[in-house]
């Protein structure tokens, strides 16, 4: 290996694209996803090859073949036990996972939540368009109620995933939440999910412009997002709307919103906090349909971040702790085992 | 060694079985019986023969575990079709037993187990009871009341009676050990290791199995004790080893010897699960175990690691398989290295999670979406599973392809003695990491062949070769996702070539005994390998043209195999199943093959088979 990393030029965004054609649909979310992860990449200063970029099956998982570094295009939702398998035989390497809301959720959904609890030292990216993109228009488990689609001409009848309860409850050591229309954010959550040692879970929202066109503007677009998206700091207050004059507070265990100068003073405000698990459970819950009146806003950013042990770490340490107590193994003395006889001849 | 008086008849070959409650600790009993016997040098065979509940209902038929274990002064290729001895716990034991007695075998019958409630759960009729109506007439019945005897022994102990009871397989081992003539050292150093620390259980324990012992030489019973003399083995050092040990043994054997990390991604399911116990215990080779979520996940994860660089290694039965199909077809579009280890069982579906089948093996060669070729492989006995662990492992390493091994119930849980390889005579198996750009390429080509018709191993980690693969259909050499028409069909037939071509690697198949031209080929796969090679030497001793061929390589066969079966007027093919060998072998070599076919949870015994191959001669 090149010991003057030093020297090396540093690497571009162009470094890591491919000479494939993006096929995605004109104007799909995905694009800036690929954009912002190509423009973090660079930064995060791994090498290229330690890189391995592992999807499952949907539009979401293309994903791969756009980025110039290793990478597999698996089968329909295992894409994170395949990763867990790479990570816990080569736990050096960056190992990245793109998904979608149908390949994590639903037919992936037992592996989403196993490789959060063992919370193996990977970035899990969610792309939640609420809706199956590449089968062309079903509704997802994260589509909303009486949602019409090609499968569901009355209405989808299925209650819907709440993502990050769902990585909550299954002990995800570090969740958040950012979207394909703020580069920026996204650049950050990113960084943010790279720099944990841990499972990231991210979900990000992505508009799906053919099937589902819309379905965060809320969250995304210019006239709505102040009013509607609260951004998470860590130690800052819960503050949001276009005057910067709205906050979150507890009443008890209950979050609402008050409007600042009106008897309540930044101080009075839920002071995120990412490491408080208690508070994290109540955070995610923060998932209110926006078109309810009196709706509270959708946080958007880290909502949780804890330090647990690494699977793959645990599985060297026990590894090398046998070698420790039993020596190396030796591979005579198992064939020969503890009982023998002779057949003379 | 014996103080007895008692006269000592020397045996050529002898089956036991010993059947119980599931609690009574049948299965211990005799593979400690087993262990004493191999460590004389005698050749045993064992066929352990479980309910599919851990804890059926006490008493009742379907409660009933045997194990059954022959041995003999010639080597042994099956656990015997009929019994010389049956212990027999309960009445339930004895009836679910009886058919399988030799005319005038033993019964050693614990009294107990045959109380009115017992034999009410083992459906024997009011007021009947078979130890007392004359129905056994013509056996030689001991009746001895095994729990009464235990707790007298135990008398002194201050634990429970139902852990007293616990040690009555001891004292059955205890008599069975003078009845034979065998020292006990070998149990009671058994007991020391499981016991240690526990004195009271480990001394009561030993107690009863003496007791046992020193019961048969002070009662009347027998008037001769019985020895079976050292079989007649290749000459060498010998332990012994059950199926799924071996197999685990052959997976750390190829690893060590080509220098790649184990791997395993395992979901338990019966009668697989021992592979994923036992390569848990060897973490001081750098043996990763994965006990994954769910039988996908399992093979995921091992792909992951194959991917990564190790030898990655799936384990399961036949559910398991139906789980790991479409993962196993995404290994065999990626052309990466994967061993996928069926121990099959009875199906469908459930089935019969504890009985032996050979019904997986049309899965195993076409149970995939789309033209998905994968070679397979099968081992034939307990030892045999060594070999067939390595052969399996650099077949997929260095042709680049995941591949399947098959073997079952029967050979996973049955034991017999093995000559083992010296570890430094093991061959190496040669891998080929990529490492860099070859001369002409400008950019790496992950879907370049090599002679073999395998593509490059190149792992993440290596500059300069990053690449994408997947499932979607690839274009020739570049490895790019393509879609079209011409290229579709000549990666397809590619693919085909690919493993077909493995056979020019392979050894050609040879006969295991008998004729080279003659009336009756007899061949087989798996675990009927015992049966038919001593039915087949049988026949040939009686001076019949008979043969036996045993496929180690199912998929692609050997080159010659076809050369083979024309030179018999009859292809005979024994399977447990309904007949899965025989529809590959009529349409790969258009031969009006005769199919044996037995679908009962049991092996293939060798009397059946004689009076089979008989009608064709």
């Amino acid at each position: 290996m090149s010991t003057d990393v030093a020297t090396a030029p540093k690497l571009t965004a162009k470094d890591f694209a491919t000479d494939q054609e993006v096929r995605w649909c004109p104007g799909c979310g995905d694009y800036s996803i690929l954009a912002q992860v190509q423009r973090v990449m660079p930064d995060l200063g791994i090498p290229k090859e330690n890189i391995a970029i592992i999807s499952g099956i949907g539009c979401s998982s293309r994903f791969p073949y756009y980025m110039n570094t290793f990478g597999m295009h698996s089968i329909h939702g295992r894409a994170t036990a395949i990763a867990s398998g790479l990570k816990a035989s080569r736990p050096e390497l960056s190992v990245w996972i793109v998904s979608g809301d149908g390949d994590s959720m639903s037919i992936g959904g037992n592996h989403t939540i196993h490789l959060l609890r063992r919370n193996l030292d990977v970035n899990l990216m969610v792309f939640n368009n609420q809706i199956y993109g590449l089968t062309k228009g079903q509704y997802s488990p994260t589509s909303e109620t009486n949602k019409i689609t090609k499968s569901t001409p009355m209405g989808s009848i299925d209650h819907p995933f709440n993502p990050l309860a769902l990585a909550m409850g299954a002990d995800a050591t570090f969740i958040a939440r950012s979207m394909d229309r703020d580069p920026k954010h996204l650049q950050e959550t990113l960084k943010r999910a790279h720099g944990h040692k841990g499972t990231s879970f991210v979900e990000i929202y992505q508009n799906c412009n053919i099937f589902n066109d819309g379905a965060f503007e809320i969250f995304t677009e210019k006239g709505t997002k102040a009013d509607e998206v609260l951004f998470l700091e860590h130690g800052q207050p819960m503050i949001f709307g276009a005057e910067k004059n709205k906050g979150v507070r507890l009443n008890g265990f209950t979050p609402e919103v008050v409007t600042l100068g009106e008897g309540f003073t930044a101080d009075d405000l839920w002071v995120h906090d990412e490491h408080d698990i208690f508070k994290a459970q109540i955070l995610v819950r923060l998932f209110d349909d926006p078109r309810k009146p009196g709706h509270l806003p959708r946080p958007f950013g880290v909502f949780y971040q804890t330090d647990r042990p690494c699977y793959e770490d645990v599985m060297a340490m026990q590894l090398e702790e046998a070698v420790a107590k039993k020596g190396k193994g030796n591979l005579a003395k198992l064939l020969r085992g503890n009982e023998t006889w002779e057949i003379l001849g | 060694m014996s103080t007895s008086p008692k006269e000592t008849t020397v045996l050529q070959d002898v089956v036991i079985k010993f059947a119980g409650d599931s609690g009574d600790g049948m299965q211990l009993t005799g593979s400690q019986f087993t262990n004493n016997t191999a460590l004389l040098g005698i050749d045993p065979a064992t066929f352990p023969d479980f309910p599919a509940e851990i804890r059926a209902p006490q008493g009742t038929l379907a409660g009933v575990s045997g194990f059954q274990l022959r041995f003999s002064s010639n080597p042994v290729f099956t656990p015997g079709d009929l019994c010389d001895v049956l212990v027999a716990m309960n009445a339930a034991a004895l009836k679910a037993n009886l058919k399988q007695l030799k005319k005038g075998a033993k019964i050693i019958a614990n009294t107990d187990g045959f109380d009115a409630k017992n034999l009410r759960l083992a459906n024997y009729p009011e007021g009947v009871n078979p130890l007392e109506d004359g129905s056994l007439e013509g056996y030689e019945v001991t009746k001895i009341d095994v729990t009464k005897l235990t707790r007298e022994a135990t008398k002194d102990f201050t634990m429970g009676t139902k852990e007293k009871d616990r040690a009555k397989n001891m004292f059955v081992l205890g008599y069975l050990y003078w009845m034979f003539d065998r020292g006990m050292d070998s149990t009671i150093s058994f007991l020391q290791e499981k016991f240690g620390k526990k004195d009271e259980i480990l001394n009561s324990n030993i107690k009863v199995l003496q007791a046992g012992y020193n019961y048969g030489d002070t009662i009347e019973t027998f008037t001769t004790r019985f020895k079976v003399e050292k079989a007649k083995m290749e000459p060498g050092v010998y332990r012994s080893i059950m199926g799924n040990q071996a197999l685990a043994y052959g997976l750390i054997a190829a690893a060590e010897k080509s220098g790649l990390p184990l791997f395993l991604g395992s979901y338990p399911i019966t009668p697989a699960s021992d592979i994923l116990h036992e390569l848990s215990k060897y973490k001081n080779f750098g043996v990763r175990t994965f006990q994954a979520e769910d039988e996908i996940a399992a093979i995921a994860t091992a792909i992951g690691a194959s991917y990564g660089g190790s030898l990655g290694i799936t384990t399961t039965s036949g559910p398991g398989m139906a789980l790991k199909t479409e993962a196993m077809g995404l290994a065999m579009m990626m052309e990466i290295p994967l061993v996928i280890v069926n121990i099959q069982r009875g199906g469908p579906s459930t089935g019969l999670p504890t009985k032996t089948e050979q019904s997986d093996l049309l899965q195993a060669y076409y149970g995939r979406n789309g033209e998905a070729p994968m070679p397979v492989i099968s081992a034939s006995t307990p030892a045999d599973c060594f070999e067939v662990a390595m052969e399996a492992c650099r077949i997929a390493v260095q042709h680049m392809t995941p591949i399947i091994l098959l073997s079952d119930g029967y050979i996973a849980n049955g034991a017999e003695p093995w000559k083992f390889p010296n570890a430094d005579d093991l061959p190496a198996i040669e891998v080929k990491f990529k490492t860099e750009l070859a001369e002409d390429e400008e950019k790496y080509q992950p879907y370049r062949r090599d002679e073999k018709l395998a593509r490059p191993w190149a792992v993440p980690g290596t500059p300069g070769l990053e690449h994408r693969i997947g499932g979607l259909e690839k274009q020739h050499i570049t490895g790019n996702v393509n879609y079209e028409a011409d290229n579709h069909e000549f990666m397809v037939k590619l693919r085909q070539e690919k493993v077909d071509k493995l056979a020019e690697f392979l050894p050609l198949q040879k006969l295991d005994s008998g004729v080279e031209k003659g009336k009756v080929l007899v061949l087989g796969w798996g675990s009927t390998y015992g049966a038919i090679k001593t039915a087949v030497s049988d026949l040939l001793a009686e001076g019949h043209a008979v043969a036996h061929a045993h496929l180690r390589y199912v998929r692609p066969f050997p080159k010659n195999l076809g050369d083979i079966l024309k030179n018999y007027d009859t292809v005979l093919i024994p399977e447990i199943n309904n007949g899965q060998l025989i529809k590959i072998i009529r349409d790969q070599y258009l031969v009006d093959a005769k199919g044996y076919n037995k679908i009962k949870g049991n092996p293939i015994t060798r009397t059946e088979l004689v009076e089979e191959i008989r009608k064709y001669l």
